[in-house]
């Protein structure tokens, strides 16, 4: 089985990340499923990452910390962030299956992020169900 | 579940190498890796403990050319053995299209083997995927010790352990000299293309 999401959803998922996402001076976004497979990514040009690497640690990242989260008694945790001295990695989980990571530096505040990334994700919602797959 | 993008014509397939600690998987991707060095543009990622332990997985992608006309990308990863680290190696296998069987053909491990495929077929199912459905390759590690005088398990033995009722292809290898090693991943491969091919047009 694979996961197939047709031509016009991958546009418009592209134009979300480059309009909500980029936009705000983000450096790099990146939409993965569970398994670490990449569905769409964006980049402000700035600096090359190795997403394919990044894709498959986040997935596990988030696996772990979900495990963790049902280990102590919680559904899930809700802000799901790392902070490094000048570049920031933020996650966010889209539906079940997928997973919005956003790398971004300090002169994006946290907070006007976060909202705009859950913006984002209910667009990207939208933009799945909208055809009835995945 | 593999990914088909039909706006890049890409594919990405996940393959999972499974099999008791210390058998050999992490061998086989540093072999991979080493013979490819020259194509695989990133690193091989490996989160493992001090001693070469693998903790969490390994994972190295693998662009393999095109099929059908889509360029096709593998992302090989392996799961910790050790049977304590069960809930990682769960994590691992989610999402996965194909694995590869890793089995040690030394004597003293005989129960691992059979508990590890054990495993498996749990953690599968746990996904609600069957073992018997899944492309399955089976590898016979460490063939080359049997010119050591270490006390091995034929590949007789090991099909009847093993392979009785899957019924997978198998075949002996030794991931350290390479024997083979490439030749199961092209199995995998092949095995695992046709349950994408539909989605392809
Ligand atoms: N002689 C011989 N040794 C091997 C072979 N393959 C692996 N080894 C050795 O066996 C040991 C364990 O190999 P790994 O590749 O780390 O095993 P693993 O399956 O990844 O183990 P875990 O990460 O604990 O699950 C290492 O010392 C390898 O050098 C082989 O084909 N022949
Ligand atoms: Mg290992």
């Amino acid at each position: 089985m694979a996961l197939v999401v047709n031509e016009q959803q991958l546009n418009d998922i592209e134009s979300v990340l480059q309009n909500d996402i980029i936009d705000l001076g983000v450096s790099c976004v990146v939409l993965i499923d569970m398994a670490g497979n990449i569905l769409a990514s964006r980049d402000n040009g700035s600096k090359k990452h190795d997403i394919y690497s990044l894709a498959a640690l986040a997935a596990g990242n988030f696996g772990a910390v979900s495990a963790m989260a049902k280990i102590i008694g919680e559904d899930e945790f809700s802000l799901l962030f790392h902070k490094g001295k000048s570049e920031n990695i933020h996650f966010s989980k889209i539906m079940t299956e997928f997973l919005l990571v956003t790398i971004f530096s300090n002169e994006v505040s946290l907070g006007f992020l976060r909202l705009k990334v859950a913006e984002a994700v209910s667009r990207i919602t939208e933009i799945f169900s909208a055809n009835g797959s995945p | 579940m593999a990914f088909v993008n039909p706006k890049t014509r890409e594919v990405q397939i996940k393959i999972v190498y499974y099999g008791p600690g210390r058998g050999g998987k992490t061998t086989n991707l540093e072999y991979i890796y080493n013979k490819f060095n020259h194509r695989i543009k990133t690193d091989l990622v490996s989160l493992k403990t001090h001693g070469d332990r693998t903790l969490f997985f390994d994972f190295l992608p693998f662009d393999v050319g095109k099929i059908l006309g889509y360029d096709v990308r593998v992302q090989l990863y392996t799961v910790p053995g050790q049977v304590k680290y069960d809930s990682t190696r769960k994590l691992v296998l989610r999402g996965v299209d194909g694995v590869v069987f890793v089995a040690d053909c030394m004597a003293v491990v005989r129960r691992k083997n059979i508990l590890s495929l054990k495993n498996l077929y749990e953690n599968l199912s746990d996904y609600n995927k069957s073992i018997f459905k899944i492309p399955l390759v089976m590898q016979y590690n460490k063939i080359d010790l049997a010119e050591k005088g270490i006390p091995m398990l034929s590949p007789q033995i090991l099909e009847k352990d093993l392979n009785a009722q899957l019924k997978a292809p198998s075949m002996v290898a030794s991931a350290l000299t390479g024997l083979n090693v490439i030749k199961t991943m092209k199995k995998i491969i092949m095995l695992t293309m046709p349950t994408v091919q539909g989605q392809l047009k």
